[in-house]
């Protein structure tokens, strides 16, 4: 029967062709921007025409740049654990806890999700000037693991409603203290979970912009830093940059297939 | 079978950490958007005059409408892009499906602010594809109302939406049981008629939460406009960053930040409703 679901109708080259000009949609801008990363005569022009590493010369030798990478990979590192440590209680809580108002407690953690960035990014920046808090790194870092809550709690939250509770039932009728099953049951069989949201939060937060532009102080993050040059102007070291980021996206992406594969294997 | 030392100890953290850290911030947003300034200073005076300005103001609903038209065309795009490619995957595309879902993914990471750069340097005066057609002699000088226009900001979006629409609308097509399809084929239904009294009706709810994404995420969008925009391309939340910044207006900023906010929570409610319509589980 398998056959006659993909019968003849369906298979349309007309379909495929669409599918593949997608595919090129989604894939050009990418392409263009490892190429013209190696391109002598800079951005622009068209064809391409001499190769060279000139520009990863310049970007390696750019330390504004080097300093905002690690910058960022501060930020980020300290957003997950941030996060991930608030996201897990708040995961429990929403499983296993009993408070009132918890409905709109779900709601609430959210909402830096699903409202604009901009939004969020004002709010807290309203919230730093009241509380007399200086625009800074930390500010930024305070922010990224504030809001990225919302991912931790989603991705732990879906991984505790899958878990099997009778562990848990076992490990605690058998005499186990709540805080020894919680670190010999609870938190093992959440490890993929945590793994996961870890690696997304990790990303979003390399990445963010909306709500580090109202928070950052004279330090700049990638982002900023990348987006500070666009203003003035492109040169292909942002085209080398991009091309480094995307490299190293591409190494998370591989990492992160290989964990998931291997524990669907287990 | 949990203690109640237990709950506290999962259940106050994060509540007093959302609440001081995320709910107050958004009360404080909203509290600014009925407070006024002047001079550089802002007075505690709570009433409507900023939301009144807003309403009075033709200039705020022409930006509006425009970032609305923008939001939507994304959307439209997004979907067209989209739905077929996702149908094409489940459907169509036989033992290369998870190859090719991956590849779909995958910009997915990459970064927000790389795939606008590349859209600048593909679309400027001096860009790649300025480049390209004086070198097919199709133009004989730089086209330059390619980049800095409403257009180049849709173009972004769209490309940055597509793989964000295509998931939800690809996770429902793969939920459609095939019994279904087979069935209206067998019983002579054509091809066209299987998809659009089939497929189609049973893909909405997938369709829908993609096209929201899309939409509210398009909405709120200020570094889109900055980066490939120009003046012309001048989306509302710009509006607000600029309130924010150089015009020195928070409160009126934040009113429209506010509006911003009950938009997209309103349209998020509907379609949280169509959806649970729409659901055949």
């Amino acid at each position: 029967m398998n056959s006659s679901s993909n019968s003849a109708a369906h298979r349309s080259p007309l379909l495929a062709a669409y599918a593949a000009f997608v595919f090129a949609f989604i894939y050009l801008p990418i392409v263009v921007l490892v190429v013209y990363s190696f391109n002598r005569d800079g951005v622009g022009g068209f064809p391409p025409r001499h190769s060279t590493f000139d520009w990863y010369r310049q970007l390696f030798a750019d330390s504004a740049i080097w300093d905002s990478v690690l910058n960022s990979l501060l930020v980020a590192a300290g957003a997950v654990a941030l996060s991930l440590t608030l996201g897990l209680l708040a995961a429990l809580a929403l499983d296993r806890g009993t408070f009132p108002g918890k409905a709109l407690f779900r709601r609430l953690v959210l909402l830096p999700l699903i409202l604009p960035g901009i939004i969020t990014g004002l709010s807290m920046l309203m919230f730093a000037v009241f509380a007399g808090f200086q625009r800074s790194l930390a500010l930024a870092f305070f922010g990224h693991g504030t809001a990225l809550i919302s991912v931790a709690t989603t991705e732990l939250f879906a991984g505790l409603q899958k878990m099997d509770r009778r562990q848990e039932e076992a490990s605690l009728d058998l005499g186990a203290t709540p805080w020894r099953t919680f670190w010999l049951i609870t938190l093992p069989n959440l490890r993929l979970s945590l793994i996961a949201a870890g690696l997304l939060i990790f990303t979003l937060s390399m990445d963010e912009i909306a709500v580090t532009f109202f928070l950052i102080g004279s330090d700049n993050t990638l982002p900023l830093e990348i987006w500070g040059r666009l203003r003035r102007g492109i040169t292909p070291e942002i085209n080398g940059i991009s091309t480094l980021i995307l490299a190293a996206s591409m190494v998370l992406i591989v990492v992160w297939y290989h964990l998931r594969t291997r524990s669907e294997h287990q | 079978m949990y203690s109640r030392a237990y709950k506290l100890l999962i259940s106050v953290p994060p509540i007093l950490w959302v609440a001081l850290f995320l709910l107050f911030p958004y009360a404080l947003m909203f509290a600014h958007s009925f407070w006024s300034v002047s001079d550089g200073v802002i007075f505690h005076n709570w009433n409507l005059s900023n939301y009144r300005t807003l309403i009075h103001n033709p200039l705020y609903w022409q930006v509006l409408l425009r970032t609305a038209g923008i939001a939507g065309s994304v959307t439209v795009l997004s979907v067209l892009l989209g739905y077929p490619l996702a149908y094409f995957l489940s459907f169509n595309a036989g033992p290369r499906k998870e190859l090719l879902y991956q590849l779909v993914i995958v910009p997915l990471w990459v970064s927000y602010l790389v795939r606008g750069y590349a859209w600048k340097t593909i679309l400027g005066s001096d860009g790649v594809l300025n480049g390209f057609l004086q070198y097919l002699h199709i133009t004989n000088e730089p086209v330059s109302a390619l980049l800095y226009s409403p257009f180049a900001v849709i173009l972004m979006l769209t490309h940055i939406y597509t793989p964000f629409v295509f998931l939800p609308i690809y996770a429902s097509l793969e939920h459609i049981p095939r019994l279904l399809v087979e069935a209206s084929q067998d019983l002579g239904a054509s091809p066209r008629s299987t998809f659009f009294r089939v497929i189609l009706p049973l893909s909405l709810p997938g369709l829908l939460a993609g096209a929201t994404f899309a939409f509210v995420l398009s909405l709120g969008d200020f570094l889109a406009p900055l980066l490939v925009g120009g003046p012309s391309g001048t989306m509302i939340a710009n509006l607000v960053q600029s309130l924010f910044g150089a015009a020195f207006d928070w409160p009126l900023g934040a009113a429209i930040s506010i509006l911003i906010l009950l938009f997209t929570l309103a349209i998020l409610a509907l379609t949280q409703r169509l959806e649970k319509r729409w659901s055949f589980e």
